[in-house]
């Protein structure tokens, strides 16, 4: 099969193809445009299921991981190899899409969660939800948020998140959101390899050099202390888990425990307390003071340029 | 198909519509229409992986047609975060469009989760030939994902020089669905579409 673009044997340049056959080659410079993540899916409530409170449990789970896509994405360019750099956008770029997927959808199950804009705004609304809410309206967890440290103290990050999200995205596949479940189903095998590479990378670095086994140390400290607050539960989390849509998410410690332990184990690292009295301070709007920063940056753009397209 | 054969195959769905919905002209339009469509988005390529269409990628779902200018086709995402999505919406409406359909309508579908095992014979072929190693058959997907510290093991050949030694660079390649490897025997660097 030869390749579309060289269909032409005339074709003197290889970038010439590319070009949008109906001559629109703004697309390279803006995008090509991000239509609804959700177009075409049945998007009705379960019958029995608050609007509400289903909106509030998706902007949960699409908030960690909006926030924690943003933060990885900070690696880009400084990440220790080149190698690192793109597996970091990737998994930032999962965990994004995720976000999408998880914004719209509360924003289809309660239209009053999605920040009001002037009606002529071109803004959809998983994007007034991302770039038009401040960080009081934010609902993810702390560890998403914590700024990203040394390469050691990322990986943790990442090591327990995605421990912690693979085990609710599991649970949510047989969740009573058809959206929801589905959304997870995706999720499971992408998430998967996220764990991989953070917990290969713990060991590692825990195994590696006294000076990486020191970071990792170190990390672990920065790290663990957010953990409890993974398997607190917030009012939403607590009514969505009783009809079915949610994972309770003190029910996930027992599916996390024995695969932190593994990694510790095969890392050589004592284990840190991970669970404790906490309270759900992310999902009641109550951050620390990095995520402020954090939407500075993310948000700047689209907040001067309300009116623009992309 | 030549335009007698395909005379044939639309008299043959006719009476088989006739059988069913007791036969009327827009039935008739709807199902050469409904082959039409097909044809039009079957061909369409996959941004990414050009070498391949959206067909052998595993992403087309149903085709339906209405027989009075309407399309509807389903498809279905790769990856969640999968920047392509909307360059192969805007691809399979144009193609839609250009074959002559007035009112398009493309529907994603979430579930099933798509996967490596959708991609066809030909697909795998494709991949190969085009210096991509194809992907293996996809992990069981019920119950709880075992942990891997170590690579997963994979029955995979350089598609250079098909040695079946190579050595795994990182997990994460230039596209969220492609690990990097490096072949032992010949030493050069190749992508490996990765199992999900």
């Amino acid at each position: 099969m030869t390749h579309p673009f060289a269909a032409d044997a005339d074709e003197q340049s290889v970038y010439a193809g590319l070009v949008d056959v109906d001559g629109d080659a703004s697309q390279w410079a803006f995008g090509t445009g991000f239509d609804d993540p959700l177009a075409g899916v049945d998007t009705a409530v379960p019958a029995d299921v608050d609007r509400g409170d289903l909106a509030a449990y998706c902007l949960m789970l699409g908030d960690d991981a909006l926030v924690l896509a943003q933060r990885l994405a900070e690696w880009c360019s400084r990440a220790p190899e080149l190698e690192e750099d793109v597996a970091l956008a990737n998994v930032s770029l999962d965990l994004l899409g995720q976000a999408r997927l998880l914004l719209a959808r509360a924003a289809a199950a309660d239209p009053g969660a999605v920040p009001p804009l002037p009606p002529d705004s071109p803004v959809p609304a998983e994007d007034a939800l991302a770039y038009f809410r401040d960080a009081g309206g934010f609902r993810n967890v702390a560890l998403a948020e914590i700024p990203n440290g040394d390469f050691a103290q990322s990986t943790l990050r990442l090591l327990l998140f995605s421990v912690w999200r693979l085990a609710l995205l599991e649970r949510l596949r047989g969740s009573a959101d058809p959206v929801l479940a589905a959304v997870a189903g995706k999720g499971v095998a992408e998430v998967a390899y996220h764990r991989d590479y953070a917990a290969r990378w713990a060991v590692t670095l825990a195994q590696g050099t006294a000076e990486s086994r020191r970071r990792i140390l170190e990390g672990v400290g920065a790290v663990w202390p957010h953990a409890a607050e993974l398997f607190a539960v917030h009012p939403v989390e607590r009514r969505m888990a009783e009809c079915g849509v949610a994972a309770a998410p003190d029910a996930l410690l027992a599916d996390c425990e024995p695969v932190l332990e593994e990694v510790l184990a095969a890392a050589d690292l004592p284990r840190p307390a991970t669970a404790g009295p906490a309270q759900a301070r992310g999902r009641a709007g109550s951050h620390t003071p990095a995520l402020s920063g954090l939407l500075a940056e993310m948000q700047s753009l689209a907040r001067e340029h309300p009116g623009g397209t992309w | 198909m030549s335009a007698g054969a395909e005379g044939a195959a639309a008299r043959t769905r006719h009476r088989d519509e006739r059988h069913r919905t007791g036969g009327s002209g827009r039935a008739e339009r709807a199902a050469a229409d409904r082959r039409r469509a097909w044809e039009a988005v079957e061909s369409v390529a996959d941004p990414e992986l050009p070498m391949l269409t959206l067909a052998d990628l595993g992403v087309l779902g149903e085709v339906e047609a209405d027989g009075d200018g309407g399309a509807v086709v389903s498809v279905t995402p790769t990856y969640s975060g999968c920047p392509a999505m909307g360059a192969i919406r805007a691809d399979l409406d144009r193609a839609l469009r250009a074959a002559g359909f007035t009112r398009v309508e493309l529907r994603t579908v979430l579930h099933p989760p798509w996967s490596t095992d959708r991609i066809t014979e030909r697909g795998r072929r494709l991949l190969a030939e085009h210096g991509v190693s194809p992907p293996g058959p996809a992990p069981e997907r019920d119950g709880p994902v075992p942990l891997s510290l170590v690579p997963r093991r994979r029955a995979l050949h350089c598609p250079r020089c098909g040695s079946d030694s190579a050595e795994l660079t990182s997990e994460f390649g230039s596209t969220a669905c492609k690990a990097l490897y490096r072949c032992t025997a010949c030493a050069e660097p190749f992508e490996h579409m990765k199992e999900i």
